[in-house]
Order: structure tokens, then sequence, then C-alpha cells
């Protein structure tokens, strides 16, 4: 479980430049569990996210990991090795030149003898589906092929949480869908917890959990079902609810009788 | 675009062949070893023709197209011909005259040197580009950070010094991408680029430059954060996926490496 207890996170504090960007946050994320994280731009979402591993220390507040405070420095290592991150920009945290020496950076940082490495390779290259890449130089791939590729080398690592901090934004929608179809097939088979930050709200539904950002605080948790029917809310914070549940929405107001909110257009055509 | 895609990373061409599979550590101790033994060999036609059995052999063990090696000569073409033009005419005094005018002069001497000043620098491009063709950069860095483990002990950052290159070599076919896309972009801006005085050039070049050094430093930062993620803290703990252990094949190749140009320097 990863604890957040009044969580506050100041940029440059003390200087001209001070800028709060997260303020009194609390939220307890069980493992395993499904959490996404939505907010409109500059809402603390990645600072959250690097608050999660210990690139980030808290400025008042404590973030605790397996019982683990990232507080302390001695922790941090162990806390990475728990909480793998996967950032926006997949061209940014390629490191090897091909893909194999890519995935095994992790591991060679958790000092794994060369064999296990070999086979969590395997493992990781399988789980992405690009086992067939595996001699690839990693800039002749697509963009959704190298963010897979940073997934595969997080995964490698066997953390118990990955957090993915808007990994399908510099996609086309082909990438963004191979994306969250290894996102969702991790967390169904290897039962790791995720926690996916992004603005598609397409992509939260899936969620158990959802937590809203805004400037800096949780100003709503709860289903996916439970905050899209607060679509007015939403909107005042910048975001939309999925366009299948604005649809079901109308047709729930002239008078069809289907549930709201629908969040999958599978979902709705079962009822129509 | 598409150039800039398949950019190769040196020179590198893949393959299995028995030069392919010998370790780098050993391919770069032979061809530091040939080098020095190119300066030191002694000008006489045995020397030199042995010496080039020696490169044959591993022209042949490569299993590379000849054309490949002749291409790699291209960038020093002139050099070599430079060099035989001014030994050949102007060169040492000493043996037979067979021409004399002016400052120019052919002799014995000279012609022997021409030769041997020309092959030398032959050699020594055949020597790196056999070394290159079949050793990826990947391997190269790896043999470096190897071969350098010793200056530890006098506090040279190796693991440091080896990563950075490896990096810097990893970056360079995105920032070559990036290069083209600033180019295209401030094109359609109206920017022209390659025109007017050398002054006026070098300023039309400014809007690209600054775009980007300025994504390099962010590219950098992003980079630094993600191998921090990844639990990279040095190479304290750190372990290699890829372990180079020396075989009987790379100890043969070391030997005959070693030993065959002494044994030149001796007998010739
Ligand atoms: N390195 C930084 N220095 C100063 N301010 C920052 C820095 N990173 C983010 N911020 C500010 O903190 C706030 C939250 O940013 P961020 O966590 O990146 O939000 P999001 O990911 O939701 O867009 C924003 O107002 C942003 O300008
Ligand atoms: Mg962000």
């Amino acid at each position: 479980m990863i604890q957040l207890r009044n969580v506050s996170y100041v940029y440059h504090e003390g200087t001209t430049q001070e800028k709060v960007a997260l303020k009194d946050v609390n939220i307890e994320i069980p493992s395993p569990s499904f959490l996404a994280i939505i907010g409109a731009n500059g809402s603390g979402k990645s600072t959250f996210a690097r608050l999660l591993n210990g690139l980030l220390i808290p400025t008042h507040g404590d973030v605790i990991v397996d019982g683990l405070n990232s507080k302390d420095f001695e922790n941090l290592w162990e806390i990475r090795k728990k909480v793998g991150l996967v950032f926006q920009n997949p061209d940014n945290q390629i490191i090897g030149m091909t893909v194999e020496e890519d995935v095994a950076f992790g591991c060679e940082n958790l000092g794994l003898p060369p064999k296990e490495i070999e086979e969590r390779i395997d493992f990781a290259l399988k789980s992405v589906g690009m086992e067939e890449y595996r001699k690839y130089p990693p800039h002749l791939l697509s963009g959704g092929q190298k963010q897979r590729i940073a997934i595969a080398g997080i995964l490698a690592m066997l953390p118990k949480y990955i957090v993915l901090d808007e990994p399908t934004t510099m996609l086309d929608p082909k990438g963004r869908k191979e994306i969250m179809g290894v996102v969702k097939k991790l967390y169904k088979e290897e039962k790791t917890s995720i926690i996916l930050i992004t603005h598609h709200m397409e992509e939260v539904v899936w969620a158990d959990r959802i937590a809203v950002f805004n400037k800096g605080e949780i100003v709503l948790e709860g289903s996916p079902k439970e905050i899209f029917m607060k679509d007015e809310k939403l909107e005042e914070w910048g975001l939309s609810v999925p366009l299948v549940t604005k649809l079901s929405k109308c047709l729930v107001e002239r008078g069809f009788k289907i549930p709201h909110p629908i969040l999958t257009i599978e979902e709705l055509s079962t009822w129509l | 675009m598409e150039v800039l895609k398949t950019f190769p990373l040196g020179q590198y061409i893949p393959g299995n062949s028995l030069l392919h599979g010998i370790s780098a550590k050993a391919k770069i101790i032979v061809s530091f070893w040939l080098i020095i033994i190119i300066f030191l060999l002694k000008l006489n036609f045995y020397s030199y023709l042995l010496f080039f059995f020696l490169i044959l052999l591993g022209i042949l063990l490569s299993s590379l197209p000849i054309n490949y090696f002749v291409r790699s000569l291209k960038p020093v073409y002139f050099l070599v011909l430079f060099t035989f033009i001014i030994h050949f005419f102007f060169g040492e005094e000493g043996g037979r005259v067979y021409f004399r005018y002016g400052i120019i002069h052919i002799t014995d001497n000279g012609i022997k040197m021409a030769l041997f000043m020309s092959l030398r620098l032959i050699y020594l491009v055949l020597i790196t580009s056999l070394l290159t063709l079949t050793t990826s950069v990947l391997e190269l860095a790896q043999a470096i950070e190897d071969l350098l483990k010793p200056l530890n002990f006098v506090k040279f950052p190796v693991h440091e010094f080896s990563m950075m290159m490896t990096i810097a070599i990893r970056f360079v076919p995105t920032l070559l991408e990036e290069t083209d896309k600033i180019i295209k972009a401030q094109k359609a801006r109206g920017a022209e680029f390659g025109k007017g005085n050398l002054i006026s050039q070098a300023k039309s070049l400014l809007p690209i430059i600054i775009p980007l050094f300025i994504n390099a430093f962010r590219r950098a930062n992003e980079l630094a954060e993600a191998m921090e993620a990844r639990c990279y803290r040095g190479a304290k703990g750190r372990t290699r996926y890829r372990v180079s252990r020396w075989t009987i094949k790379d100890l043969v190749f070391l030997t005959i490496g070693i030993l065959y140009p002494i044994l030149l320097l001796v007998f010739f």
C-alpha cells in the first residue's frame, strides 16, 4: 500500500518563484488496484507521480510505500524498486542502444546476475508484445513501440506498482490502444498495481478508482461511474466525460430507458 | 528524414564471421598494437608485404565484401595522394637521382618513402576499419570501459565516462532527427540557409542551434530523471547483462595479433 499523508509540495520554496504544486493531499493506494488520476494541465499530476517513487520528497507530510517513508534517504532505492515510473516522452527515457540493452538497464542497476536479467528481458518483452524486436535499435521503432519498451524496462524490475504519467499523450490512436492493452493486461494478469495519469477520459473507465486533481488538491475520488455522474463539476475543473457518456446522458434526457452514466460503447450498445 | 532514420551508428556491419565473434577487448588491443607497429616497421618491401598479409587475413576472417574496405579508404584518397606526391617529388635526398629541376627531385629514397608513407596511411585506415566494421559501438564502449577499469585506482571515473559515451552515441540519431524537424519548421517560416556571406550564413544557423540546445538540455534533464527512476546510482552494486569473458578464440587471436608483428620487427 502507498499512503500519502497531508502531502504538500512547493517548487523553489522560499524564493520569488515559489510555486505550490500540491496542497495537503491524502490518499491510500492499496495493492493490487488500478487508480486513475485525471486533472487539467498544471493541476499537480506529474508532481504527484514523482512523489510516489521518491524522485521528489514532500515539502510537508509523508509518502509511505509499504512502510518505507521516502523522507528517509536510505529507503529511496527500495522505494524505486517497488514503484516503477513511466514518463510521457518515450524518446527521453530510453537509455540503451538496443531494445534488450534498454530493458536490461534497470535490472543491471538492481545488481541481478546476467542469467536472471536474460529471463526477465524475455518476460518483459513478451508482456508488452515486443519479443521480436529484441536486437532492434530503439530509434527505428514507432512511438507506441518505444513506449512499450519503456514499460518493459520498468516491468523487468518486477515492481509492485507502476505509475504511468500520461504515457499516451505523444502517441497516435494506434499507439494509444497498444499501451492501454498492455496496461490492462498487467493489472489483470500480473496483478501489478497501476496508477495511470491521463487526460484521455476513455482510458480511465477501466480503473477501479479515479482521483480528480484540481489546482494541487484532490477534489473528488470514487469509481468511474461515480465520477462521471458529476459531469458539470468536471467541466468546472477543465475536464470532460467520455463521448459515450455524454451521448447516453442526452439519450436519458430524451426519455430513453437506459442507466446513467454509461462508460463504454459496448455497454451502450447492449442497452440499446 | 529517411536518411537520418537509417543513419548507421559507426560503420558497423552486423555479421556472424569469426572476426565479428572475437571479443571487442581483444580486437581493440590488437588494433592499437598494430597501429604502433606500423610506425616501428622497417621501411623495406618484405616487412610491408608480410604486414599486408596480416591485414588480408583480417579482411578474409571478417567475411565482408572487399568494397566496404575500399569505400572506407575514400576519405583519405586525397591525403594518400598528397603524401605520395610530396615524397615523390620533394622527398629525401639519397640513392640514385632520376630527375632534378629546381626544388623538384626524384630520387631512390624519395620513391621509397613515397611508397611506404602512403602504404602506412592505407594500413592505418584498413586496421581501424576492420575494428569498426565488425564491432558495434555498444561493444566498443563496453570494451573501453573494461580496458580502462585499472584507471579506477587513480580515481578516474571509468563507469561514468563510458556511460557518458554510450548515451552520447545513443542520442545521435534522436538529435539528427530533431535537427531535421527544426530546419523544416524554420524553412516553413521562410528562413533561408546557406545563402549570403559567411556571417549571414552563420547567423541563419542560430534559429536551428538555439532550439536544438534548449531541447537537448530538456532531454538531458528528463533522461537523468528516467535513469534515477530505474534505480541508477552509478557503478555501485551494478552488474552487467552482457559480460564478455575471454574465450580460447580470443586468446589465439590476441597471441597471433601480437606475436606476428613482433616477429616482423625482429626478422626484417
Ligand atoms: N520544476 C518545476 N519548477 C517550478 N514549477 C514547477 C515545476 N514543475 C512543475 N511546476 C509547477 O507545478 C504545477 C504542477 O505541475 P505538474 O505537476 O507538472 O502538473 P500536471 O502534470 O498536472 O500538468 C504547475 O503549476 C507547474 O507550473
Ligand atoms: Mg504532467
